[in-house]
């Protein structure tokens, strides 16, 4: 259901699709009930000469199984829905499978930025990839992330994955994701985090491997990066960025922040 | 001044025009000055809603009355229209002005029993009004970090950009709670102290019931807010580090004191507008309340359980994730006691005689669309689908389908109700149905777009979509559209309601006493009820919902008829 409105496209999207619609057909049915029946005692009931009210105090067993029993339903269908979203919150926030790769996500006013570890899987040496914007993911591949926040809270929200994670400043929040359909999806700011929080706009792009091979090394070419060099750079931003705020201020915040890779060896 | 108002004593002398209107202790007038500040403030959250929405709806345009609506003034404008409604309308209108104007009559006493602390109260929530107001004015402009604040960006000048504007925010808001602290105190106190000869605990209607239930669990709630409120201030303006993690501070903390103050806040306010509906749904079906004492323990439940379900707000904050599945189960125990209380609700209705007169046309309203409300809370209190529905434009859906019942249809549905108690003229019943079916078919046209929209996956809180390619689909752009029409069309309608306001205040209709043929107190005093209320204190013989009783003339016994 949510897939009309929405591609899914990581392995856990279905899970939450299905909860949904889950919930959908059990409130949904409540719902149409008591409207039925609200709208249909109004009816029947609507004043009418020589028909007086009826004094009930509600106490009276017969009348309050009426009450009572789906009362007693609605237990059940709660019951029926925290199980299965208890178990969809623990597969996705609680039990983490075995990372296959592993990303730093920084948020900032307002930017996202990635660093992966590059070839040699360790982070904050030389062969990292840095980009800002932009997060190139290979398909079928599980990748935790550990978030970060530079200066107040953000939300890491990938829709098209059903993934949304608020980043905190002063902790390292650990996730993940994997990326099951190839394509270009948005990243978004879900938490209010000041003047651009609308421009905080970035893209995962999910590649096929032979993709994400070629990407690594179209990127590294120098001539790109050159070209392609964002305002600001973001070794820059890892302090809070004072740049990317004054270049959005000075543009009245008209300031297209087109995503732009950038890769440094 | 002061010295002034110690002379407000027994005697009764036909005040000045100030002190009448101004520094009178008189409960009735205090809750006029609340319902008018409130509903003054109802306007400018409205207009503010409509800024907004005219941005989204027709994205950079520039909007009529209003202007370019920039980024910075996008979120100014949001958060003030969360904070404005929340803590300017719905608390004082449906807490404070019912409050202060149905206890005493409805109770059989003269008045609150701590008058001077009741006007107190109206003073300082006047300064809070006045101070949020100013902060519009202020250099930076209004606070712009949404209606929950999160530091560090609430905290921090150098992050919201409007450091004046959030610390007036800030204070109005602490302003605001003393004064319904103090409103809280009086309503309990006097429930409690000052019911007429007879009136035994289940005697007390409904309504009376959860107005001191609400005031009960506002405060209980707000004191650790109170706490985060003075910390974030210091944060603000004395360089504390209560709130950055730099200094040892955690953001988080500030989310569970404001969330532990701000769900029961939810109930605050649902439950007067439910005691609202209830009387009026007895007098216009001429039914006692189905289950009056299932009612009010489902009503004790719903206070208590309010206490723990605040970390639904914050599943995906970054809280123990683990600790998303005890609130997950405390969130849907919670539907428990709320769907009881609805379905007794509806089932009042069984064996009753129904006039759809405009109150009851409004109570009606609520219960229909309090239910979509009800029914799609579920899907974010469930924390599996949360992490997606999160923060997007179902939730702002599911929201106003339960705080538009509550702060506005409820409160309709009490003006059109005790209007006659207030002024003494009823108002024109065209024109109330006219403003209530130009009401609530427009909301609907507004709200379940939005919950497509939602589903989508619009991000809440963001002035343009321009930025993300899932969102600019033309599709999403017509709902957003639609959604802006129908709140131009509701808006518009509540013309009739103004005028029918005014207009009935000099030429409705005289009332008389009891023009609903109620049981309860207030209807047994003259219209509008003088000071002091009742010429002679009533006595209680009876609860509060005796209609329909076979073998009297009238289908109705009032609370104090002997026989």
């Amino acid at each position: 259901m949510l897939e009309r409105y929405l591609t899914a496209a990581s392995s856990y999207a279905h899970s939450i699709d299905h909860l949904f619609i889950l919930i959908a057909v059990l409130v949904g049915f409540w719902l149409l009930v008591a409207e039925a029946v609200l709208f249909w005692l109004i009816f029947k009931y609507r004043a009418q000469e020589g028909r007086p009210s009826r004094h009930i105090t509600g106490d009276e067993k017969e009348l309050h199984r009426w009450i009572t029993i789906p009362h007693m339903l609605v237990i059940l269908c709660d019951i029926a829905i925290i199980i299965p979203a208890i178990i969809v919150w623990y597969n996705i926030k609680q039990a983490m499978p075995p990372a296959e790769q592993t990303v730093r996500v920084y948020a900032q006013q307002w930017a996202w930025s990635f660093q992966s570890p590059g070839p040699d899987g360790v982070f904050d040496t030389a062969d990292d990839v840095r980009t800002v914007g932009e997060l190139h993911v290979t398909v079928n591949t599980t990748y935790h992330f550990e978030l970060m926040s530079r200066d107040v809270v953000h939300s890491f929200a990938v829709p098209a994955f059903r993934l949304k994670q608020d980043a905190l400043p002063g902790r390292t929040i650990i996730g993940w994701f994997r990326p099951n359909r190839v394509g270009t999806y948005d990243i978004q700011c879900t938490q209010m985090c000041g003047l651009g929080h609308a421009l905080m706009a970035g893209r995962v792009i999910v590649e096929t491997p032979q993709d994400h091979a070629a990407w690594l090394l179209h990127g590294a070419n120098p001539t790109m990066a050159e070209t392609r060099t964002p305002s600001v750079s973001p070794d820059a931003s890892s302090t809070r960025s004072g740049g990317l705020r004054a270049s959005l201020e000075a543009f009245n915040v008209k300031a297209d922040p087109t995503p732009v890779a950038e890769v440094r060896r | 001044m002061s010295s002034q108002a110690e002379h407000a004593g027994s005697v009764h002398v036909e005040p000045g025009f100030f002190k009448k209107y101004c520094w009178s202790t008189d409960h009735k007038m205090i809750a006029m000055q609340y319902l008018f500040t409130g509903m003054a403030m109802a306007v400018i959250g409205g207009f503010l809603a409509y800024v907004f929405r005219m941005q989204l709806g027709f994205p950079n345009h520039n909007v009529p009355g209003f202007g370019i609506v920039t980024p910075g003034r996008y979120n100014a404008v949001v958060t003030m229209h969360g904070s404005i409604m929340i803590f300017w309308v719905a608390m004082p209108v449906l807490v404070a002005a019912f409050g202060n104007f149905l206890i005493p009559l409805m109770i059989g006493c003269d008045d609150m029993a701590f008058p001077r602390i009741n006007r107190l109260s109206f003073q300082i929530f006047l300064l809070s009004s006045i101070v949020i107001l100013g902060s519009f004015l202020v250099k930076g402009g209004a606070f712009g970090g949404a209606w929950t604040a999160y530091p560090p960006l609430s905290a921090s000048g150098a992050y919201n950009l409007t450091p004046a504007g959030a610390v007036l925010w800030l204070l109005a808001v602490a302003l605001e709670f003393v004064a319904f602290l103090l409103g809280g105190i009086n309503f309990t106190v006097t429930v409690m102290n000052s019911r007429a000869p007879g009136m035994k605990m289940f005697d007390i209607p409904i309504v009376i019931w959860m107005i001191v239930l609400a005031s009960l669990v506002f405060m209980a709630s707000v004191g650790p807010l109170i706490a985060g409120a003075v910390m974030l201030l210091f944060d603000q303006t004395l360089s504390t580090g209560f709130y950055d993690p730099a200094r040892g501070g955690d953001p988080l903390l500030w989310q569970h004191l404001f969330w532990f103050f701000g769900h029961p806040e939810v109930y605050v306010v649902l439950l007067p507008a439910m005691g609202i509906v209830a009387e009026i749904l007895a007098v216009f079906s001429r039914k006692k309340l189905f289950g009056y004492k299932s009612m009010l323990y489902s009503t004790w439940a719903v206070g208590i359980l309010s206490f723990v379900v605040w970390a639904h707000h914050q599943f995906v904050a970054g809280i123990d994730p683990r600790m998303a599945n005890v609130f997950s189960v405390t969130t849907l125990l919670i539907s428990i006691p709320v769907a009881e209380m609805v379905f007794l609700y509806i089932a009042t209705l069984y064996g009753g005689s129904i006039r759809l007169d405009t109150p009851m046309l409004w109570a009606l309203g609520f219960l229909a669309e309090f239910l979509i409300g009800g029914v799609t809370g579920i899907f974010l209190g469930a924390s599996g689908t949360d992490i997606y529905l999160h923060d997007t434009y179902f939730l702002i859906a599911h929201f106003h389908y339960t705080f538009v019942p509550i702060a506005i249809i409820s409160v309709f549905a009490a003006i059109y109700f005790w209007y006659p108690k207030m002024f003494g003229r009823m108002l024109n019943e065209t024109l109330g149905k006219i403003h209530f079916w130009g009401t609530v078919i427009p909301f609907n046209v507004i709200f379940i777009p939005l919950f497509i929209t939602g589903l989508a996956g619009d991000q809440r809180r963001v002035y343009s979509y321009a930025q993300f390619a899932e969102q600019s689909k033309p599709a999403l752009q017509h709902l957003r559209t639609t959604s802006t029409i129908a709140l131009l069309v509701m808006l518009s309608f509540q013309l009739f309601f103004i005028v029918n306001f005014f207009w009935s205040m000099r030429h409705g209709k005289l009332a008389g006493k009891n023009p609903w043929r109620s049981t309860t107190l207030e209807w047994t005093v003259p219209s509008p009820p003088p000071h002091g209320n009742f010429a002679e204190l009533p006595t209680v013989y009876r609860g509060p919902y005796e209609y329909g009783l076979p073998g009297r003339d009238d289908d109705y016994w009032p609370q104090d008829a002997p026989h």
